[in-house]
Formats: structure tokens, sequence, C-alpha cells
């Protein structure tokens, strides 16, 4: 007789009718942008501080590199030009005026002496930002001027700037740059990313809810009923289906309050990152961005890795949560199952930080390939590699060692299930669940 | 009587611990079966065996002449002693789920719970959650679920804990009821008195061994000692007790009654029939009481876990 369909229904709306998930499902896309728009705000708000700072200037030349900012209105430093007055003066005035700093320019021999006694005086520890900022200029100023001292012509050092971006091809004519790699890196990472975060949430819930039926004391007339493993495949699927539906409302919901908000104020997200974007590739090299995401777009391998998305990622989740599912048989309550975590966790965390470095440094590197087919890691690493175009054989290797593999972790957990569903009151050893596996 | 269930020989190990220890029963179809034994007997182990929860690392189990295999959950409804339903699930669903797992199709439940609902006056429980019903009403629906797919063999755990005497009464009512219809039902209980009433046939396990079964009444022959009770007024009642005392092994005995009678239990001498005892009494004295004393399950269950510790 198979259950199956008829447990997977009611672990599925059970979960999708449970009021904290509904409530889950809703706020979740609203904290999330809520955050994100606050973080971005309270960047621009610090950014956007206004500073005064007073410059004694005793070399009457350096300073000029401020000149043009201090007549612009908007900009968000004010600089003031102190003459003829001594350091001890200057600081005080600016204190008075409680001015966020002084700056200090000595005169001195040459343009080296100069640039190592240049000081800033303020009141607390300035901005690191800032200090950066204002050395970056002040340094730009006295190579010139030292280049100038030697009569350098400054228009040809300046032309003379070459940038380099190495152009990158695979011997079968395969394009890439760095810019295209770590956009690929980008999809690998969020791939791996995104299933570690379903594992641990939808495993979670698939524990919780085998522990539910435990102390609910259910377990003896469901499984009277059903076959234990019908049951433990009824609540993966059930509950990876809810998990599934959560996420498409999280995409639709956030995309819908992303463009209401842009509608409502005026304020793009996607927008405004792009432009970040742009000035970020205009001072590198000059690529037009929409040029570039189509060429990243037709370097990635897009039907190989949308295929193997999926074969991995329910590969992965299924691997995981059997083993999610047995902690839950083997534990009376969730403070009991902490002993039980750290083991899962574990080759995950490798997975995602080990994986996702060693991927970086060398796509088709020893680790990075040794990883892709361990059985615990493959789902994460693999999805990481692929990008960089990794053969099919390769691959399917890879996809039958972690479908084995989950046949085995389904067998295990289903023998811990059948015993530990049934023992109450026992806080069960590692020993002790060895010892289940022989019953 | 041909039997519904035999387990023949069975053996449950939990790693060094026997369970189980080759214990045969024999349920005879259309009996109230009394499955007793002291706290961790193996009691529970038994009947799990018995559900498919879990399997006999030996020995065998026949419903209805055949090996246990898995559709028979169909012909099997199981009371734990634990009850449990999702607390969080409506009534009406959750029992509408269990009974689409013991294979109902979803209409014939639909029908047969809306005659339990209606015959337990629950009908108005439908679409409450079981966490608002108290303990007794939750049982209610437990018994409902049990006993919904109309199975041949019903196994109560200690059916009537968590009822009041009224709800406890319809419960075993019911119970009767549904041994008439032609069920068959194993009764695992530690009242003495409900498998007094109740069950025509009673096995005892005991430290895993099954240590006593049969037909109650046949129990009780075996474990009757020859010994009556007997209400003799004489002449002289302190006279007549030490001329009793020189022939027969007696006690006092403990029961009402109206007459100033020597109230005592005496037991029968070998080869003696009871008609011999009482025509002796007759000549000695008035004889207002007289009865044998047959052992109560209590007494069975108690003597036979002493004897077997």
């Amino acid at each position: 007789m198979n259950h199956l369909p008829l447990i997977i229904k009611r672990e599925y709306l059970t979960k999708v009718r449970n009021k904290s998930f509904i409530l889950m499902t809703f706020l979740s896309p609203l904290i999330f942008i809520g955050l994100i728009t606050l973080i971005v705000y309270l960047t621009q708000l610090n950014n956007n501080k206004q500073r005064t700072i007073s410059i004694l200037d005793e070399t009457g030349k350096i300073s000029q590199v401020f000149q043009a900012e201090a007549n612009d209105k908007d900009a968000n430093t004010k600089y003031i030009f102190l003459k003829g007055i001594s350091l001890e003066e200057a600081k005080k005035q600016v204190q008075e005026a409680e001015q966020y700093g002084l700056l200090h320019i000595r005169q001195m021999a040459s343009t080296e002496a100069i640039a190592q006694q240049i000081k800033f005086y303020s009141e607390d520890s300035p901005s690191q930002n800032f200090i950066s900022k204002l050395e970056r200029r002040l340094s730009e100023k006295l190579t010139e001027e030292t280049l100038l001292q030697n009569n350098v012509n400054i228009d040809l050092v300046k032309k003379s700037k070459m940038q380099v971006a190495i152009g990158q091809e695979t011997f079968s004519g395969e394009r890439t740059s760095k810019l295209i790699n770590y956009s690929k890196l980008g999809f690998g990472f969020a791939a791996g990313y995104l299933l570690f975060m379903f594992i641990i949430i939808y495993g979670n819930m698939i524990m919780r809810s085998v522990i539910e039926e435990k102390t609910n004391r259910i377990i003896e007339i469901i499984i009277s009923s059903v076959k234990p493993i019908q049951l433990l495949m009824g609540k993966i699927i059930g509950t990876s289906l809810a998990g599934i539906t959560q996420f498409l409302m999280w995409i639709v919901l956030g995309g819908t309050i992303v463009v209401i908000l842009g509608l409502v104020f005026g304020f793009d997200l996607m927008s405004a990152q792009t432009a970040q974007q742009q000035e970020l590739i205009a001072q590198g090299a000059n690529i037009d961005i929409q040029i570039l995401i189509s060429h990243i777009i037709s370097s990635l391998p897009i039907v190989n890795l949308m295929v193997a998305f999926f074969i991995f990622f329910i590969g992965g989740y299924l691997l995981y949560s059997s083993l999610y599912a047995a902690i839950g048989a083997a534990v009376d309550n969730e403070t009991d199952t902490q002993q039980f975590m750290m083991p899962i966790l574990m080759p995950l965390i490798l997975a995602v930080y080990v994986g996702g470095f060693t991927v970086l440094e060398d796509p088709h590197g020893t680790v990075a390939t040794v990883f892709s087919y361990l059985p615990f890691t493959s789902p994460v690493v693999m999805l990481m590699r692929i990008p960089f175009g990794v053969g099919i054989g390769e691959q399917l290797i890879s996809i039958v060692i972690l479908y084995i593999t989950f046949a085995g972790t389904v067998w295990f957990a289903s023998k811990i299930y059948r015993v530990g569903i049934l023992m109450y009151g026992k806080k069960p050893s590692y020993k002790e669940i060895f010892k289940w596996l022989k019953y | 009587m041909s039997s519904i269930l035999q387990a023949k020989d069975v053996v449950k190990k939990y790693g060094e611990y026997t369970a189980l220890n080759k214990v045969s029963i024999d349920v005879p179809k259309g009996s109230i079966f009394g499955l007793l034994g002291p706290n961790g007997a193996g009691k529970t182990s038994l009947i799990r065996i018995i559900n498919q929860i879990t399997a006999p690392d030996a020995g065998q189990v026949l419903l209805d002449g055949e090996a246990l295999q898995q559709f028979h959950i169909r012909d099997i409804g199981y009371m734990p002693e634990e009850r449990g339903l999702y607390k969080s699930m409506k009534v009406g669903e959750q029992a509408l789920y269990l009974a689409q797992l013991k294979g109902l199709s979803k209409s014939e439940a639909k029908m047969r719970l809306k005659y339990w609902f209606e015959k337990f006056e629950i009908s108005d429980w439908w679409n409450k959650k079981i966490q608002e019903l108290s303990k007794g009403m939750a049982q209610k629906i437990q018994f409902v679920v049990t006993v919904l797919h109309q199975p041949k063999l019903l196994i109560f755990d200690e059916p009537f804990s968590g009822f009041d005497p009224i709800n406890a009464n319809r419960i075993k009512d019911e119970i009767l009821q549904l041994r008439d219809d032609g069920a068959t039902v194993i009764f695992s209980t530690h009242r003495m008195e409900s498998v007094e009433e109740l069950c025509d046939h009673i096995a005892l396990i005991h430290k895993s061994n099954k240590v006593l079964d049969g037909k109650l009444t046949d129990v009780k022959r075996q474990y009757k000692s020859n010994t009556y009770q007997v209400g003799i007024a004489g002449v002289n009642n302190q006279q007549l007790r030490s001329v009793l005392n020189e022939k027969f092994e007696l006690t006092d005995a403990d029961f009402k009654s109206i007459d100033d009678d020597l109230k005592l239990n005496i037991k029968l001498k070998n080869g003696d029939t009871s008609n011999d005892l009482l025509s002796y009494l007759t000549s000695q004295g008035q004889v207002n009481h007289f009865v044998e004393v047959i052992p109560s399950v209590n007494d069975i269950f108690i003597q036979t876990v002493e004897n077997n510790n």
C-alpha cells in the first residue's frame, strides 16, 4: 500500500498552514529589504557628514590641490585656508571653532621632507577613510611637484600610464577574464550558499517535525499503519515542497516590494547598485556594463549549470535531511540535538568556505576536485566548479557517488528511525545509536 | 473455535536484554483476550510485534492462519497506552488522515466518522484542534480512530484510563458490541476487575516469559484450592470450631451475614466432594452460607507472579 502521497500532502499542508510559517513567509522579505535599506541609508548618512577642516600650509603650494573643492558648495568637506599664523594659534583657532581638524604642511627643503612632516591634528581620532582621502590627494600633488622640480613633462607621464587587463582564452577558444571569473565564482557561491541555507532551515524543520511526532506520542499509531521509510520520505519530500513554496513566495514578494518601493519613493535599489558598479568599472577599464553582463552570461554553461543545480541541490538536500530526520528520531527534545548537530554542520561549513577558497584559487586543483567528489561536500563545491567548466563524466561520477551515499544515509536513518522513534526518556549517545543499527 | 492470532515461540532481544523469550499465545476468534503482566514484562513488545512496528528475532506470528504481512495492518486496530494525536491538527482532518492510512477511501472514512461522531455526540468537535480538547475527549477520538476501519483484531492497551466512570462504561459497551459484531479483542490492562468482567481468555507474561494462559474459567479451576466459605451456627460456636478444626484445614473467613454465624474457610479433604462436606456440616449445625471460594484474577496474578520471582 503506498501512502506516500497522503503523507506528503499532510506534511506539506501542516507546514504551510502553520501560523509562524505564514508569518515568516510574509515578514522575511520585508525584514530583509528593510535591513538593506537601513544599511544603505546609514552608510550614506555617514558618508554625507559635513566636515570642516583648516589647512595651515607653510609652502603655499601644496594645499592648492584642495582649492578646487573648496569652491564646490556641494562638497562634503569644507576647507579653510589659514595664513600667517603660528601652529599654536592655528590649533587654538580650530579648537575654538569646533572644526573637525587641522592639516599642517611644514615648509621643508625637499618635497620628500615635506611629505614626511605633514600632520593632522584633531579632537578625537579622525576617520581613517578621510585620512586616506587626504593622503591620496597630497601624495598626488607632491609627486607632481617633485616631477616638476626635475623638469619632467607631466602630461607625458600622465599619458604614458598603461592599464593592463590580460585577455584569457582556453585552447578551445573560450574567452574569460578576471571579472568574468569572479562572476562565475559568484554564481557558484550563490548556488552553494543557497543549498547551505536551505539545508539548515528545512533540515531543522524536518527534525522538529519528527520530534513533534515523538512528543505527541502519535508515532506508534502512524508506524502501525505505514512503514518508517515511507513516513521518513513523506516528511522529507513534504517539508521540501513547503520550503520551495516559501522560497518562491520570497522571490515573488521581494520582487514586488522592490518594485513598489521604486514606484513610491523613486528609490531604485537596482540602478543604485549599477551606478556604483559602473563607477567601479569606469575606474578600471572602460567596458560597457551591458556588454559585460551579456558576455558573462554567454560564457557560463547555462544549461549544464541549471541541470546540475537541480540534481545536486536535490541530492545534497536529501542526503542531509535524512540525517536531520535520524537525529530527530534519536532524541526526545530539541535541546538534546546539539551534540549531533556539529558533525552535520562541519562538512557543510567546510564545503562552503574551504571549497569556496580553493575553487577561487584553482577551480581544477586537487582540493577542489576531491571536495567535489566527496558526497557531503560535492553538492556545494561542484556547483561552484561547474561555471569554470567541468567535464560531464566528472559530474556524472560525482552525482552517482552522491545518490549512492544518499541511499546509504536513508537506510541508516530509517534504521535509527525505527528504533529511535519508540524510545522515550533515554538521552542517546553515539554508542547507543550504533547499537540500534543492529536491532 | 479457530484462532485469529497465533504467536509461536516469539523471541525479541534488545541488545543483551531479552524482552520476549519464546512466547506463544493463541487468541481464539471472537474472544476478549486479556494480555496481563507486571510492568516491563514484555507485553508492549509483543503488541508491537503483532502490529509490525518491530519484527521478532525468532518465531512466527500468524493472523487468521497467514504469516504477518504488510497488508495485515488493515485488519488490526491498535490503541496504544501512550495516547497520541497531532495536537495542532483539526479533529476531523486528523481522523480522516489516520483512516486513510489504514486503507479506507476518503468518502468511506467520512461516512463512518459521521456515524461514530453522532453516536458519541461529538459532531461539533470536527473543526476543533486536539489541543483544545480535554484528555477524555481526545481519548474518545482515539477510540473512534482505532475501530473505524472495522478491523478483525482490536488491540487495546489500558483502554479505560483517562475516562470517567460513565464514559468508561460506554467504551466497555462499545467493545462488547464490537466483539458481538465479530471482532476479536486483545486487552492489555492492570485493572483486574475489568479483566474479570470482560475477558474470556487470558495470558500472563512475566519477566519475558509466558507463565500462564488459557480460558479464564479453566485457569480459575486450575487455581482453586477446593475451599468453601461456610457460615454455620451451632449450639456453641466455640465448641463447634474446635470439632471442625480436628477434621479440616480451617481459616477464618470474612463476609457479611445477618446471622450470628461461625465464619470459616474450610478446605475439602482429599477425595471428598462438596456434598460430603455439606452433609457433614448440616449434621453439626445450621448452615446459612455455603460458597466455593473461586480465586479472582487479581489473586491469580499476584500468586503467579510471586511464585515465579
